[in-house]
């Protein structure tokens, strides 16, 4: 567990970040979503303590981390910093070796791991571990850098717009893919992004950030369906409210008995994928299935009474 | 590479430089080859290039230079225009051989054979053409390396061979073997070893000015206007300085320090070698990208490993850049070195030049020029070894 306690950086007359005080559970994605300038990376670089807080502090397992020497804490933690930084005079090997070699690890163990990491990120170790930064695409670069970040196994992993410079079919994929490799690891995640769909569908909580402040803190659903005031609601975006909602509720909470015509959806899929599913095809009710097996129907009314729902 | 580089629709059909390297070879040729005088001050007679050996000779050497240039017209054929420049330089280097001798041959022993300016126009036109054919074939660093040692190893065979000893340069050496010998180490420890100390101070004090401000603010202006001194006038600078810390500093005489000599021209080129090593060390780690100094911040390396693994690599091609400027800059001022007794081949230069015997000053220019030429080369292919990015390419 992160305890971030009143933290507060001042730059001359401002303050990037102003008493922002948030518990990070072990495991988590965490997701800091704010405007540029609103103290994002500030707040994100005095975990690791790139940035030295003016006041406050952070305890992570409840060690605080001005405890020990910053290089030290920075090797326990990983950082992939906002646009990609990799080191271009080093390979893409080399590049993903950089931790694990302060670490110390023998080499064979370094290279299992790169070929490893190489294989999770969908990039063939053969074709790409001796390449260059500069022979690589701005996604695969982005990866590369995350993959670094991953490369110790670290069990705190920051990362500051990770996907800021992809497309947004290959940024959608690769939040799957962290979501997936997350869940597989166990790995605390805090995320920066100024990206509300972004935040919305990674954060197991989502923090918004105003001017410094930490202005609201919460489930997703919490942001979409109770904006704490009008920069939040502002950046969730009213009129796509309900389907933001929609899009974080699994049709397996609102199934029920009976049977439906047509195609079926998985149980697993969002309530936005069933409501997209009824009005393309005109039926009033999709059916739902668990591994292949029919389970029972989602009806466009128990959509619409579920949205109405809201505070 | 391949002969769709040329388009046949724009009826290009031979290499611009070739035509351009061929016309000036031609026009050489109506320049006289060789000069021979009656001794080594007096002027001189020159001789046409068919005039210089017998008819069969000349006639021989003048096809394969001929041919050289005009295999120098072919474009997208570098090969071809290398080979061309090779035989081409051949057929150069005969005729001088076999017009030396044959000039001398009834003269008397005071007569004198000397290149004259038709020699060193197609020598310089073969040259360009071997060096735009060596630009075309793009060699990798180990290529050119070779190609230099090549050249080289050549051009020991053809000294060491003797057929060049009656041209006059080489009988003003034969007399000067041993101050030959002795201004060669001279030269290199005065170029090199300016060198070497200026880095040894100029890295540090680089880094240090990068760093900080307030040091850059003062040191880059003060490098700059030492700079701008012209090089005459910071030895004749040197000469009373270091001649009062000779005669007042105990100790500082049997070192060797004194108003003229070695440690004055030494000190003027260490000067001068400053500014390019400590600006080019700013400019380098300057260039360094933030983010990957910060990742490196990011992922726990020290200070040292910092600078070690990151700064120092990605900021190597632009410092070694500023050590290639230093070291042909050197090798070219030392040469005025001999003007103050510091030695080297600026020595046989001016002595040459009190004596107007042209041939002593070639003494000292030739392997000046050769030195600072091999220098540039042997730099420019540790420069791109320290960018290991730069050859490669993917599909
Ligand atoms: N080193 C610094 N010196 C002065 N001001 C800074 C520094 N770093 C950040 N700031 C200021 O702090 C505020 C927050 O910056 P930052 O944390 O980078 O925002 P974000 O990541 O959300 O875009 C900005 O107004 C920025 O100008
Ligand atoms: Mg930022």
């Amino acid at each position: 567990m992160i305890e971030i306690d009143q933290i507060t950086k001042t730059y001359g007359e401002i303050n990037a970040v102003d008493a922002v005080s948030m518990l990070i559970e072990t495991g988590t994605i965490t997701v800091v979503v704010g405007t540029s300038g609103s103290g994002k990376t500030t707040l994100l670089r005095m975990i690791n303590r790139l940035v030295e807080p003016t006041s406050g502090g952070v305890r992570i397992n409840g060690e605080p981390t001005d405890a020990i020497a910053p290089y030290l804490l920075r090797r326990r933690i990983g950082y992939a910093i906002q646009g990609h930084g990799l080191f271009p005079h080093q390979t893409v090997a080399r590049n993903i070796a950089a931790v694990p070699r302060l670490l110390d690890w023998p080499a064979d163990r370094i290279n299992a791991r790169v070929d490893e990491l190489l294989t999770l990120f969908g990039m063939d170790p053969d074709e790409f571990r001796d390449r260059f930064p500069q022979e690589l695409s701005g996604g695969q670069q982005q990866r590369v850098g995350v993959a670094r970040a991953l490369a110790s196994r670290p069990d705190l992993l920051l990362m500051d717009e990770p996907f800021g410079a992809l497309d947004p079919i290959i940024r959608a994929r690769a939040q799957d893919d962290l979501r997936e490799i997350q869940r597989k690891l166990g790995s605390t995640i805090v995320l920066v992004t100024h990206d509300m769909d972004e935040a919305i569908r990674l954060g197991d909580r989502v923090g918004v950030m105003d001017g410094g402040k930490l202005v609201q803190y919460g489930p997703p659903e919490e942001i979409v369906e109770r904006p704490a005031n009008g920069f939040v609601a502002n950046m969730v975006g009213d009129a796509e409210r309900p389907m933001r909602l929609l899009s974080l509720i699994p049709v397996r909470d609102l199934t029920e008995e009976g049977a439906a015509e047509g195609s079926t959806v998985p149980e697993t899929a969002s309530l936005r994928d069933a409501l997209s599913a009824c009005l393309w095809t005109g039926r009033d009710a999709v059916p739902v299935e668990r591994d292949g097996a029919p389970i029972g129907r989602v009806t466009l009314a128990a959509i619409r009474h579920r949205v109405g729902q809201h505070p | 590479m391949a002969a769709s580089d040329v388009s046949p629709a724009a009826g290009l059909t031979v290499s611009p430089p070739g035509v351009l390297f061929a016309l000036l070879g031609a026009a050489s040729l109506w320049l006289p080859f060789l000069t021979l005088r009656a001794n080594r001050i007096v002027a001189g007679e020159g001789a046409a290039p068919w005039e210089v050996a017998d008819p069969i000779a000349s006639t021989a050497a003048l096809i394969a230079i001929a041919a050289g240039l005009t295999l120098g017209l072919l474009p997208s054929r570098p090969w071809v225009r290398f080979a061309g420049s090779l035989i081409g330089l051949a057929g150069l280097v005969v005729l001088l051989a076999l017009g030396a001798a044959t000039l001398l041959k009834g003269a008397d022993n005071l007569a004198r054979v000397s290149p004259a300016a038709g020699f060193w126009c197609l020598l310089a036109v073969i040259m360009l053409l071997m060096a735009d054919a060596i630009g075309g074939l793009r060699p990798g660093p180990r290529l050119r390396f070779a190609l230099l040692a090549v050249v080289l190893a050549g051009l020991a065979v053809l000294l060491w061979s003797g057929a060049l000893n009656d041209l006059s340069p080489m009988q003003e050496y034969r007399t000067r073997a041993a101050a030959f010998r002795t201004a060669t180490w001279r030269h290199v420890a005065l170029a090199l070893g300016s060198l070497g100390v200026a880095a040894a101070i100029g890295f540090p004090l680089g880094i240090l000015a990068f760093r900080r401000d307030r040091v850059r603010a003062v040191t880059l202006p003060v490098l700059s206007f030492m700079q701008t001194i012209p090089s005459l006038a910071m030895f004749g600078i040197m000469i009373p300085i270091l001649g009062w810390v000779g005669d007042t500093v105990p100790g500082a005489q049997s070192i060797g320090i004194a108003g003229i000599g070695f440690a004055p021209a030494f000190v003027a080129l260490l000067l001068y070698s400053l500014l390019p090593v400590v600006a080019n060390t700013v400019a380098g780690l300057g260039a360094v990208p933030a983010t990957s100094v910060e990742a490196a911040r990011g992922m726990g390396m020290t200070a040292w490993q910092r600078f070690w693994t990151v700064e120092l690599p990605l900021a190597l091609p632009v410092i070694l850049a500023g050590l290639r400027i230093v070291l042909v800059q050197n090798i070219g001022l030392a040469v005025i070195a001999g003007l103050i007794g510091g030695g080297g081949f600026g020595t046989f230069v001016f002595q040459g030049l009190n004596q107007t015997a042209t041939d002593l000053i070639l003494l000292g220019a030739l392997p000046t020029v050769l030195m600072a030429l091999v220098a540039a080369i042997l730099m420019d292919i540790v420069v791109e070894i320290a960018q290991p990015t730069l050859n490669r390419k993917y599909p």
